[in-house]
């Protein structure tokens, strides 16, 4: 663990880490991005985790849904892990430290996890309930999901307050 | 702004959001979810407005998506106000405070004229109509004027405190 630390204050030192940590726009730029990004991957997540729940875009087949939306998800969801990856580079030790940034990708961990379960084998079955109400399988995944989704962001604003840089 | 901002801050209201430690994450957190189910809600209805997705209507778009974003305006209203009672010195008199709630009333009207007109006129929002290019101007505007709401929202935190 002591290599780790070592290496998170070395990069804490780079010059791409002082830019962002002393500009006054780099930081609130790059979160704007983040949260924009964020906004798809969890509304898109959420707008399928809804069908499989049975709850919302009932009149349309799950793999429609998935086709059109899966790919938004993707993109979003590499935009804001890269301005997140820069964010973070800001205070690399700090955020490492804290509880509540881990927990944030705990919960990320966990939706990660659930999401494979459901792709590799929940999902194989989709042709018997495409169009009807998805099995318990697929709605506990779609539960579990939007819950997990839930923990990321809250945590993640969490992070904001007990950091205790820039704006909370 | 500001005394009115000064006289909130001492309300016993305002104490209570102060002294609850857990009470503005939350609300903050239940703000940001609903930011991205609007969001999110105006973008795919905009997708299909500019056919970057091609399931339905621009009309089943509207249905499917505008009720969620009237939701979710409500809760964010109510979170939000919350978030000022509790701190209305840093919100109130922000400039940048001011501008997200101009460009929230543009967003609004864009919302409000696009659900009417959809209904009202659902085979001129059809994708081979001459009206296409004006709806396609519309579009990104709208979804301009809901991306300004989102920047000048978290530039809130980031106003120089006087």
């Amino acid at each position: 663990m002591e290599g780790l630390e070592h290496f998170l204050e070395t990069l804490g030192q780079s010059s791409i880490s002082l830019w962002i940590a002393e500009s006054t726009w780099a930081f609130p730029a790059l979160e704007v991005v983040h949260i924009f990004a964020i906004s798809m991957v969890f509304g898109t997540i959420a707008i399928i985790d809804l069908r499989l729940l049975g709850l919302a875009s009932t009149k349309r087949s799950y793999s429609e849904l998935a086709r059109e939306l899966l790919p938004w998800t993707w993109g979003a969801f590499f935009v804001s892990a890269a301005c997140g990856s820069i964010l973070i580079l800001s205070r690399p030790a700090g955020y490492f430290e804290n509880a509540d940034f881990r927990l944030k990708f705990v919960c990320m961990g966990l939706a990660f996890v659930n999401m494979l379960v459901f792709q590799l084998i929940t999902s194989k079955a989709v042709t018997k309930w495409d169009s009807a109400t998805p099995p318990v399988a697929a709605r506990v995944a779609g539960a579990l999901s939007l819950l997990l989704w839930i923990g990321v962001v809250y945590f993640a604003r969490m992070t904001g307050f007990t950091m205790v840089q820039g704006g909370a | 702004m500001t005394a009115f901002a000064q006289w909130l801050a001492g309300t016993s209201a305002s104490m209570v959001v102060q002294k609850t430690l857990w009470l503005i994450p939350l609300m903050q957190t239940i703000h940001i979810i609903c930011v991205a189910l609007v969001f999110s809600s105006v973008v795919m209805i905009e997708f299909r407005v500019l056919g970057y997705t091609k399931s339905g209507t621009v009309a089943d778009a509207a249905r499917r998506f505008v009720p969620w974003i009237y939701a979710c305006v409500v809760v964010m209203a109510l979170t939000g106000a919350v978030l000022i009672v509790g701190e209305p010195e840093r919100s109130l008199p922000s400039f940048e405070f001011q501008m997200k709630m101009l460009f929230l009333a543009v967003a609004l009207a864009f919302t409000v004229w696009f659900s009417h007109s959809v209904r009202t006129h659902e085979e001129a929002w059809a994708d081979k109509s001459s009206a296409r290019t004006v709806h396609s101007t519309l579009a990104v505007l709208a979804l301009a004027a809901w991306c300004a709401v989102v920047v000048w929202g978290r530039w809130i935190a980031y106003t120089v405190q006087h």
